[in-house]
């Protein structure tokens, strides 16, 4: 069979309406009926204002219980709604660093949440690999936002700051944001924002870059991304401020007003986050962030895109060699279980012949003890038999002497009793 | 299988948003309705791409039509349709055109047949076309399992107008076998070509003994989505009803009262391309182009080509044997087979390993219990003996001792 490809690439000319100017259309009504997802993480210390600001940002009361500082460690909580505007379903979820900043060691405080995001692209990785899978409908748990929430020291960042953007920033996009930004004055804020600007860029830590590259954002991108990053105020209560009511924070001295420009930067946050970039901060976890993960992830695995001859493989031909290679290795692992085996009986035997050596040995040392005890036992015995022997000759020899001595003597004293009887009539 | 994956696709969906969060109600506006318009803006940028394959024997009008619906000259004398380029056995071949429209940018490969259904002897004629789209989708395959994997190009092959020949009558057994064995791999939507040698009765007697034996061989044609809106789903069983589209083409501008149209003059009249009344044109350019050219591309993407996917994933896994007894598996991907293949294995050796400790065990019991045995019975032997002299001893030295007083009176008296 023959394919004649036409390399050419022609750009031809219409002559009239063919209405193929409608696929944006079409695409936007496919992806409006399945409804989109959006995924936030919130990492910033307890009590930093984390759960204030995802209601302000979503005029809505997301039901939380506010933490204590008495968490052992890091822990992750991850809560989901279904939101609506006009015909746009939004299923947001909201992931909580539970005890981040409390503990007094917290060397570990960046592995779960780096093990939560690494398990949400592994989940989505399995689910690709899969030989029958439904991508299509699958819901996406990806970590698309990250915001980090700086305290407003005033000063710069803390040491764990740094560690933990740097140990995130090639895993999902880290929007920095300044908490509580009302209790920054407005002369400290600017060199505030310096600094930490400064000190991401000498510490090497990648934050979320907002897309210049498409005209009709590019100039709303470019503007706010001087601001970074940038310093919110979050609040739920209501004040009333000439004829409306906003949201805002009362003090002694003045109103603190969310939505105003002049007060904090709720505003641009809300523009660059929902409003404009949404989806490319989505379209970036996808095709940076997940990629870079899968890409190390099946290296770990050994899989590899071309053969030492460079050549590329093909799928079949991959999973043909990975088979093969764990086949053997099953083998392998078989003989040497083998081996070690039989290595052991060997030494065993070894072992028992030996004892059985010693068993003998000691036995024949024993047997040769007794022999010895009883030559020296038989030795004495006749000895003694013949000390008996000699006992009973010499016991005879003076019985005979005895009797004879007493029969002599008896006739004595025989005579010497006559006489003294003699004497006595 | 596109009908029950589409309706099995939806039931998966409203089961997966039911399971999920929390319904919130907004106080106010934030903003995320912006969202399609940020989608808008990227696809726009992206540009658009579709394959769209004719297949039919020569002669049947197949350039004229792709001319007529995309208003240019795909095909034209510099660059000939499928029935100028017929060589001795079938070719499949693609050629590439970049339009635009209102800003949107579309990357147009057209796919054809020459030589289909020309020969004396057509059998197999539809295995090159098989090729061919199969090519495609292993090429897109080995693109997505990549492990460095950049901007994919996606040259699968998106729909397949198939012309049916005018007779009248019915299907002929090439339309029936090419349309069975490709409906499993492609959108097939079957066109009757040359639509105005037809009188309108005579359309609608042969549209129906075309559907007609479509359902009896089973053959799966595109299907088109059910919406949730009541006014398009009116719109989708007007197009249902008159399936399979009825089509003429036409190159040519004609003056119809006063109307510039594209039309075939006849001496008996103009038979208007785009008059409704006239032919089914309008229709499939409105359903491939205008409405359903991203679903098309959906399914394409859902359903032809997950099911290639998982028949070549897995062939691989498990060598081509036992397929059917492991089809319940198949949620796996292949390395979670290995893994778990890896963990029965081991722990079978585990259980391997373990027996034959216990019978190594054993067996050295036995030997050390034998060896201390025999030492035991050796040594009561021993003992036995060595007691029994002792005692022969012991009694030679009572017997001694027990006379020593006599004996000793014995010479004390003697002396």
């Amino acid at each position: 069979m023959l394919i004649i490809q036409n390399e050419e690439l022609r750009n031809l000319s219409l002559s009239g309406h063919v209405g193929f100017d409608s696929l944006p259309d079409q695409l936007v009504n496919k992806s409006t009926s399945q409804g989109f997802c959006f995924n936030i993480l919130c990492v910033g210390e307890t009590g930093i204002g984390k759960s204030t600001l995802m209601d302000t940002l979503f005029n809505t009361k997301f039901e939380s219980d506010p933490a204590t500082h008495n968490e052992p460690g890091v822990r992750l909580k991850a809560r989901s709604y279904e939101l609506q505007e006009s015909n746009v379903r939004l299923k947001l979820t909201i992931v909580d660093t539970v005890g981040f900043g409390d503990q007094i060691n917290k060397d570990d405080s960046y592995k779960p949440i780096v093990e939560y995001i690494d398990a949400q692209f592994e989940a989505y990785l399995q689910e690709e690999l899969k030989i029958k899978r439904s991508l299509f409908n699958y819901h996406d748990t990806r970590i698309h936002a990250c915001l980090y929430f700086i305290a407003p020291t005033g000063h710069s960042l803390k040491s764990l700051d740094l560690v933990t953007m740097k140990k995130l920033d090639s895993k999902v996009n880290i929007i920095p944001i300044i908490a509580k930004a009302d209790t920054i004055a407005k002369n400290e804020l600017h060199k505030f924002k310096s600094k930490i600007m400064s000190e991401l860029v000498s510490n090497g830590v990648q934050i979320y870059q907002f897309p210049t590259d498409e005209e009709t954002v590019a100039e709303i991108n470019a503007t706010m991304s001087v601001h970074l990053p940038f310093a919110v105020v979050g609040s739920t209560e209501e004040v009333k401020i000439g004829n409306k009511m906003a949201k805002a924070r009362q003090y002694p001295w003045g109103v603190v007003q969310v939505e105003n420009e002049n007060h904090c930067d709720f505003v641009k946050l809300r523009e660059m986050l929902i409003r404009v970039n949404m989806e490319d901060l989505r379209e970036q976890t996808h095709t940076r962030h997940y990629e870079l993960y899968r890409r190390c992830k099946l290296e770990e695995m050994g899989f590899k895109d071309t053969d030492p001859d460079s050549k590329p493989f093909s799928l079949q031909e991959t999973y043909e060699a990975k088979r093969n290679e764990f086949l053997g290795e099953l083998q392998k692992k078989e003989e040497e279980m083998r081996q070690m085996f039989v290595m052991r009986v060997k030494e065993k035997e070894a072992e028992l012949k030996e004892a059985e050596k010693e068993l003998h040995e000691k036995f024949d040392l024993l047997k040769r003890t007794h022999q010895e005890e009883k030559k020296k036992v038989e030795d004495k015995k006749k000895e003694l038999e013949e000390e008996v022997n000699n006992f009973q000759k010499k016991k005879a020899a003076a019985q005979l002497l005895q009797s004879q001595a007493q029969q002599s003597g008896a006739q004595q004293t025989k005579k010497d009793k006559d006489k003294k009887n003699a004497s006595f009539t | 299988m596109s009908v029950s994956a589409r309706s099995a696709a939806a039931e998966e969906r409203s089961v997966n948003s039911s399971t999920m969060g929390q319904q919130k109600n907004l106080e106010g506006y934030v903003g995320f309705a912006n969202l399609p318009n940020q989608v808008y803006r990227k696809s726009v940028k992206r540009g658009f791409e579709f394959t769209l394959m004719v297949v039919g024997e020569s002669g049947l009008g197949k350039s004229t039509l792709i001319n007529s619906l995309f208003l240019t000259d795909l095909y034209s004398p510099e660059y000939p349709g499928p029935s100028h380029r017929i060589k001795k056995t079938v070719q499949v071949e693609q050629s590439k055109v970049l339009i635009k429209e209102g800003g949107v940018q579309l990357l147009l490969t057209i796919v054809d047949t020459p030589g289909f259904g020309d020969a004396v002897d057509n059998s197999n004629c539809w295995q090159p076309v098989i090729d061919y789209i199969d090519s495609k989708f292993e090429d897109y395959l080995n693109a997505e399992s990549r492990v460095n994997r950049r901007q994919m190009p996606d040259n699968r092959v998106q729909c397949c107008l198939y012309f049916i020949a005018p007779s009248g009558h019915g299907l002929k057994p090439l339309d029936i076998e090419f349309m069975k064995r490709l409906h499993e791999k492609v959108n097939i939507i079957p066109l009757i070509a040359k639509a105005d040698t037809l009188t309108p009765e005579e359309c609608q007697q042969f549209k129906k003994q075309i559907m007609k034996e479509i359902q009896e061989h089973k053959i799966k044609i595109y299907e088109f989505p059910e919406t949730d809106d009541e006014e398009e789903n009116k719109l989708v069983k007007k197009i249902k009803d008159r399936l399979p589209l009825a089509v003429v083409g036409s190159n040519t501008i004609i003056e119809v009262n006063g109307k510039r149209v594209r039309g075939r003059q006849y001496p008996w009249g103009v038979a208007e391309v785009e008059n409704g009344e006239h032919c089914d044109f309008t229709i499939l350019r409105n359903m491939l182009i205008r409405t359903h050219m991203q679903d098309l591309k959906d399914v394409t993407n859902n359903v032809h080509y997950e099911n290639y996917r998982s028949r070549k994933l897995a062939a691989v896994t498990y060598n081509g044997v036992d397929n059917n007894k492991n089809k319940g598996q198949l949620t796996k991907s292949p390395l979670a087979q290995m893994e778990e293949e890896r963990r029965e294995h081991v722990a079978k050796m585990k259980k391997m390993e373990m027996e034959m400790e216990q019978v190594f065990e054993m067996k050295v019991k036995e030997k050390v219990q034998k060896l201390k045995d025999s030492e035991a019975e050796n040594l009561g032997k021993e003992q036995e003996e060595r007691e029994d002299l002792l005692n022969s001893l012991l009694t030679t030295s009572y017997v001694l001792v027990a006379n020593m007083p006599a004996w000793t009176s014995v010479f004390v008296g003697s002396v």
